[in-house]
């Protein structure tokens, strides 16, 4: 069998980028992000994407960095206020933005790495998101019909994996992750570490390995935090 | 003296019932977590694939693998669960969860809530609220009764852009409770903030409302 284990980034991305190409990124907010794999695509130049992401990153960081490269064409997203850039760059109107409701888009994605071409769903009737689509009445209640979505490529962040290409996600860094890895044409996979074929818990994989095409071991994994909330921890003299 | 953002968010927690599982917005609705009645034990969904949210984490603590739908760090507890982004909207749209307390920018006499956009300012997106709002049992709306300018945002129909029409059941503000009938539509004040007059709320309010007090006022 051929080997999905490749050695860095770099490498895991080899003939798979194009301009105009579409890619969907794991993550909320910086949680779960591909980061490795987002730096070898804004290295690689890659122009004209559309992106499928739940946000675009922050200024500087995550999918912002490909932003700032002039590299996106279009953000399919549920919500991307922490980006001031992304701000400036719709409103100059040289960013194409399609918003989806964080559900809906977790669906279409699930739905388009399930073979299911459409669905209805009864977010965002008599709102915008359902302005020109249809909407059919079931048992008396209104449904928006939404498509399923798949990409050229997939880009997905987890903790552990096995050579054979079955995933574990950590808390709560599994988020899109496991949908747009069923959603891709190729899906190329980021871990913390490789474990030895039969370690992982085989009740507990969340990702078959079907799915996965390429995998590597990231060169190096900074895990911002967006919003370091602590609270004091209690003295002794407190109890 | 109308309510805090404090004594709304205690308000609100009193709509809270043990066993509830519970998912609350940013904002005021966040502080809802530090009001909740004693004897009362919920569960705190968060949207983004989390089930059992805890309090936030020691100084020093902080996990970067673990945040909430705000992007803050906070704590698992032994109860607590993870799913994926559409495991947690199944969850959402279909029903399973009791109640969202939510923040508003205005809401309609009909129970329709804008939240999430002012054309030409505002780009920021809808994230989960659109889906709350269509699936959760119950929809909560905390906000100010009126814009820092003055203008009401309680009113005959919403001018911003809807995050969901017909959608919310009881709307609390600084200045009182409102019911809203939001299959048959129409508003009905329950409880005034302490201090605050019903001519108050007349001259604050942009919908028609009936009057319909109970008992005490609410601290």
């Amino acid at each position: 069998m051929v080997s999905k284990v490749f050695k860095d980034s770099t490498s895991a991305l080899e003939g798979l980028l194009f301009d105009g190409m579409t890619i969907m990124a794991g993550g909320f907010g910086l949680c779960g992000i591909p980061e490795n794999l987002i730096a070898a695509i804004r290295e690689a130049g890659v122009r004209n994407l559309t992106v499928i992401s739940n946000n675009c990153g922050i200024d500087g960081f995550g999918l912002g960095v490909l932003l700032a490269g002039g590299q996106i064409k279009k953000m399919i997203s549920s919500y991307v206020g922490e980006n001031k850039l992304f701000e400036q760059l719709y409103l100059a109107g040289e960013l194409e933005l399609e918003f989806n409701p964080q559900g809906t888009l977790a669906e279409r994605i699930r739905a388009g790495g399930a073979g299911i071409p459409a669905f209805y769903t009864r977010t965002g009737v008599g709102t915008l998101v359902a302005e020109g689509k249809e909407v059919r009445n079931f048992d008396g209640e209104d449904y928006v019909m939404e498509r399923g979505l798949t990409a050229d490529l997939s880009i997905i962040k987890a903790w552990k994996a096995d050579a054979a290409g079955n995933l574990a996600y950590r808390k709560t860094a599994r988020n899109f992750n496991p949908m747009m890895a069923t959603a891709g044409k190729v899906t190329v996979v980021e871990v913390e570490s490789i474990v030895p074929t039969g370690s992982l818990d085989k009740d507990a994989i969340h990702t078959p390995g079907v799915y996965v095409d390429r995998l590597f071991v990231g060169a190096h994994f900074e895990k911002r935090i967006e919003q370091l909330t602590t609270r004091p921890r209690p003295t002794a003299a407190a109890h | 003296m109308a309510w805090t953002r404090d004594q709304i968010a205690a308000r609100a927690a009193r709509e809270l019932q043990d066993g509830f599982y519970v998912n609350l917005g940013i904002g005021i609705p966040t502080l809802v977590a530090n009001h909740i009645p004693p004897g009362v034990t919920v569960t705190l969904q968060s949207e983004n694939g989390m089930l059992g949210m805890g309090p936030f984490p020691y100084e020093g603590e902080a996990d970067p693998d673990l945040i909430n739908a705000g992007k803050q760090t906070i704590t698992e507890l032994d109860s607590s669960s993870y799913f994926s982004s559409a495991d947690s909207f199944a969850m959402i749209r279909g029903g399973h969860i009791n109640l969202s307390i939510l923040g508003g920018m205005q809401v309609s006499a009909s129970g329709d809530l804008a939240n999430w956009t002012v054309p030409g300012k505002m780009v920021k997106g809808m994230g989960g609220a659109m889906d709350l709002v269509a699936g959760v049992r119950r929809i909560v709306v905390v906000m100010e009764h009126v814009e820092k300018s003055g203008a009401p945002k309680l009113l005959p129909a919403c001018t911003l852009p809807l995050t969901g029409k017909g959608v919310v059941d009881l709307l609390i503000t600084d200045l009182g409770v409102f019911d809203i009938d939001r299959k048959g539509g129409g508003v009905t004040l329950r409880e005034l903030a302490a201090g605050v007059t019903l001519d108050e709320v007349k001259a604050k309010t942009g919908a028609s409302f009936k009057v319909a007090l109970q008992g005490a006022e609410a601290a």
